[in-house]
C-alpha cells in the first residue's frame, strides 16, 4: 500500500489520512518539509499562531536496511528566527513513521479550549486525539514512562517539557531513541511551536507496522553493502567518532584557535584538556561507560555514549560537543560530570543545547550568574526555567532576546539564533554558512569545518577568505540533499573522502524507488530545496540585511589570530547567485 | 645562530596512546615537523595523519619547525 499523509487539524480535534500529491511524491526528509511549509503556510504568520504548521517526515531511506538512515525532519516557521526551519533528529520515529506508510505528519490548528495539552497518537487506520492532563506540567522522562506504559516499549515518541509547554524559545521537541533516551529536534524554539499547538506529546504505532519494500531489492543490498563498508573504512565514521564521540572536536577546534570562549572573546579555551574527548574517553573507560551508543537504529559510526558519574551511576547520554563546548569553553565550567548533570537535566527538560549554552554565556555578560557556575547554571534551570520564573522566561527566550534586553552588544546570533560551537572569524567558511543559510546560525546545515580545519574533502584556509562562499554553498546543496534522505549528517565524512560513497547512496534510493536519479538530480534536489527555504524567508521579512554576523565580529579581534570578520556584504550576497 | 631550537610537540586523539600529550624538546635546526613524526612513529601509524598545525595553524609535514614553535598532531577526526 502507498504512503499517506497524515493531516491533524487541532483547531477541531480531527485528521485526515491523504493520498501524496504527485508532486511530493519523489520527496522525504527536509526537502518534503520545506516543500509543504513553502506551499502551505504563510510566511507572514506568526509562530505560535493558528497558521503556521509543523511537518514531521521520515528521510527517503529511513526505514530501509541502509546504515545510519534513521534521521527524522521537522519542517515549521521558527518562533526564534522568524523564517523557515527544518530540524533533524535521530531516534525510533523516522523508521516507524516510514515503516508505518506515514509519508508526512501534518500538524495544523490550534484548539479552542486551550485550557489542557493534548496527546497525539497516529496508527496505520487512524489518529487518536486525546487531552491528557495528567501529563501537563510534567518533563520528558515522565511522558516516556506513560507511553511506555501505555503502549510498549518500541511505541514512538515526540514530548515537550515544561519550557516547550510555555513556549520557551530555548525549547526542543525530545525523540526517544532505541535505548531509550532522548534525542532533539533541537533548534529554532521548536518546542514553543508544539506547545503553541498544546500537544504534549505525538506517538507512533511501532507494533502494527510493515517492513518497507524495495522496486530492486538485490540492487539496493548490493548498494547498502557498498555504503556501509564505506562508513565503516573511513577514519572518521568508521574510528575517531566511536572512540570519541563529537567531543574529540574540543581540542582540534581548540588549537586551530576557534573555539568561542568566554562568549565569544576567544578561540582558545583553558578548559580544555578537561572537557575534551580524550579525557572524556579516560572517564567512561574508568567508570564502566560506554564509548559508543547509536542514536537510532541501523548507525554503524555509534558516536554518542552512556556518561557514568565517579560512583559508575548512569549520569547522561547523548553527551555532544556542541553541549560541552556551550557549557565547558563558553561559559567556562571546567568539570565535566557537572556539564553532564546539567545535559542530563536539558534533556528531561527538552531545552536546547546550543541555544540554552549560549544564553548562559551572555547571562555572564549580564551579570545574571558567574563565568563558570555549573551549580547556578543548573539551580536556574531547574528552579527558574522549570517553573516559568521571570528570570526563567528571561533566559528561555534565547541569546538574542537576553542581549536585548540588558543591553548588550557581544550578542553572538545570526537571525537572532545562537552561534554554535566554530568561531566565524578563525573558520570563515563556517561563518558563510552561519549567515547564508536560511536556517540562522546552524553548523549542520553547511559543515565547512570539515575542509577549513578537518582536512576532509580538501583544504580551504580558514582563515582567509577565498574559496569560502562556493566551499559553503556546495556544502549547503549537498547537506540539504542528504537531510532528505533521512541520513546522519556524518555520513558527508566519508562523502567527501570517498568516491565510492554518494554513488552508493543514489543507487540506494533508486534501487528502493524504481527511479534512476544521477549526481546531478541530487544536486538539483540541493539547490532547489535550498532556494525554497531562501524564497520562504524573504517573504516573511529575512533580506539580505539578515545575512550578516553580529557586528562586533567587524572590530573586536578574536585571539589567538587576532581574525575579525571581513567578508563585504557584496562578497556574501554573492552565495545566493546559483 | 643557535645550534638547538626549543618545540613543544602537543599530541590527541589515538596518538596519545602509549606517547605523551604535549612534550618540550631540544631540536637541531632544521629539523622539520615530518622528521618528529618519524621519530614519534606517527608516520607509520595505523591512523594516517589528518591535521598538522603549527602555533593553530595549518601546515605541511615538510615545514621546517622555528625555535619556540607549537606542533600539534592529530589523526583524521570529525564530529559536529
Amino acid at each position: 500500500m502507498s504512503d499517506k499523509i497524515y493531516r491533524v487539524d487541532m483547531s477541531n480535534l480531527t485528521y485526515k489520512i491523504e493520498d501524496v500529491p504527485a508532486d511530493w511524491m519523489g520527496l522525504g526528509g527536509r526537502g518534503l518539509t520545506s516543500t509543504i511549509i513553502a506551499a502551505e503556510v504563510d510566511p507572514e504568520c506568526h509562530p505560535l499562531g493558528p497558521n503556521n504548521k509543523m511537518v514531521f517526515a521520515p528521510g527517503l531511506l529511513s526505514g530501509t536496511t541502509a546504515a545510519n538512515s534513521g534521521r527524522n525532519s521537522l519542517g515549521t516557521k521558527s518562533p526564534l528566527t522568524g523564517g523557515i526551519k527544518e530540524s533533524n533528529v535521530g531516534g525510533t520515529i523516522a523508521g516507524v513513521m516510514a515503516k508505518l506508510g506515514v509519508k508526512a505528519l501534518i500538524i495544523e490548528g490550534i484548539p479552542e479550549d486551550d485550557s489542557t495539552f493534548y496527546h497525539v497518537h497516529v496508527t496505520k487506520e487512524k489518529v487518536l486525539i486525546e487531552a491528557v492532563p495528567e501529563l501537563v506540567g510534567k518533563n520528558n522522562y515522565f511522558v516516556l514512562d506513560a507511553m511506555e506504559e501505555k503502549y510498549n516499549k518500541k511505541v514512538a515518541v515526540m514530548t515537550i517539557g515544561r519550557p516547550g509547554e510555555m513556549k520557551m524559545l530555548i525549547s526542543n521537541i525530545s525523540v526517544r531513541d532505541p535505548k531509550g533516551k532522548l534525542r532533539s529536534h533541537g533548534r529554532g524554539g521548536v518546542g514553543a511551536v508544539m506547545g503553541s499547538k498544546k500537544i504534549k506529546c505525538i506517538t507512533v504505532d511501532a507494533q502494527n507496522y510493515k517492513e518497507v519494500t524495495y522496486a530492486q531489492p538485490d540492487k539496493f543490498k548490493e548498494a547498502s553493502k557498498v555504503f556501509t563498508k564505506a562508513l565503516q573504512d573511513n577514519p572518521i565514521s568508521g574510528e575517531g567518532l566511536p572512540a570519541f564521540g563529537t567531543n574529540v572536536l574540543i581540542n582540534i577546534i581548540n588549537e586551530a584557535g576557534g573555539l568561542p570562549s568566554h562568549n565569544f572573546r576567544s578561540g582558545h579555551s583553558e578548559n580544555a584538556e578537561e572537557i575534551c574527548g580524550e579525557t572524556m574517553a579516560e572517564k567512561i573507560k574508568e567508570r564502566g561507560g560506554s564509548t559508543t551508543h547509536g542514536c537510532h537504529a541501523g548507525c554503524v559510526i555509534q558516536c554518542s555514549q552512556t556518561y557514568n558519574d565517579k560512583d559508575g551511576n548512569y549520569l547522561t547520554s547523548g553527551f555532544e560537543y556542541e553541549m560541552i563546548w556551550a557549557f565547558g569553553a563558553n561559559f567556562g565550567i571546567k568539570d565535566l560530570d557537572q556539564i553532564a548533570k546539567i545535559d542530563a537535566l536539558m534533556d528531561d527538560l527538552g531545552v536546547d543545547a546550543i541555544e540554552t549554552g549560549v544564553t548562559f554565556g551572555v547571562a555572564v555578560d549580564a551579570e545574571i550568574i558567574k563565568f563558570g557556575d555549573g551549580v547556578e547554571a543548573y539551580r536556574i534551570l531547574a528552579e527558574e526555567i522549570a517553573n516559568g520564573t521571570p528570570l526563567g522566561r528571561v533566559i528561555g527566550g534565547g541569546a538574542g532576546n537576553l542581549g536585548k534586553l540588558y543591553g548588550l552588544v557581544r550578542v553572538p546570533v545570526v537571525k537572532n539564533q545562537s552561534i554554535p560551537a566554530y568561531e566565524p572569524r578563525a573558520i570563515k567558511g563556517q561563518g558563510i554558512t552561519y549567515v547564508t543559510t536560511p536556517m540562522g546560525a546552524d553548523h549542520t546545515a553547511g559543515y565547512a569545518v570539515a575542509t577549513n580545519i578537518l582536512n576532509s574533502g580538501g583544504f580551504v584556509d580558514p582563515l582567509k577568505k577565498d574559496g569560502q562562499v562556493e566551499l559553503s554553498r556546495n556544502l549547503q546543496i549537498a547537506s540539504a540533499a542528504v537531510d532528505s534522505t533521512g541520513m546522519c549528517i556524518f555520513v558527508a565524512f566519508p562523502a567527501l573522502d570517498d568516491p565510492k560513497c554518494l554513488p552508493a547512496l543514489i543507487d540506494m534510493i533508486n534501487a528502493r524507488f524504481g527511479i534512476s536519479l544521477d549526481g546531478d538530480d541530487v544536486t538539483n534536489l540541493g539547490s532547489t530545496i535550498l532556494k525554497i527555504e531562501h524564497a520562504f524567508n524573504l517573504k516573511a521579512g529575512l533580506g539580505s540585511a539578515d545575512d550578516r554576523v553580529p557586528e562586533f565580529m567587524k572590530y573586536e579581534k578574536l585571539p589567538p589570530h587576532d581574525a575579525i570578520w571581513d567578508f563585504t556584504n557584496e562578497e556574501i550576497d554573492e552565495f545566493w547567485n546559483f | 645562530m643557535k645550534d638547538n631550537i626549543n618545540i613543544t610537540i602537543k599530541l590527541f586523539a589515538q596518538y596519545r596512546d602509549d606517547r605523551f600529550k604535549v612534550e618540550q624538546r631540544v631540536c637541531a635546526c632544521g629539523i622539520r615537523a615530518k622528521d618528529i613524526m618519524d621519530d614519534l612513529g606517527i608516520s607509520e601509524h595505523k591512523l594516517p595523519l589528518g591535521v598538522l598545525l603549527v602555533n593553530s595553524k595549518h601546515e605541511k609535514e615538510e615545514y621546517e619547525l622555528q625555535d619556540g614553535d607549537v606542533i600539534s598532531l592529530f589523526p583524521k577526526v570529525g564530529g559536529g
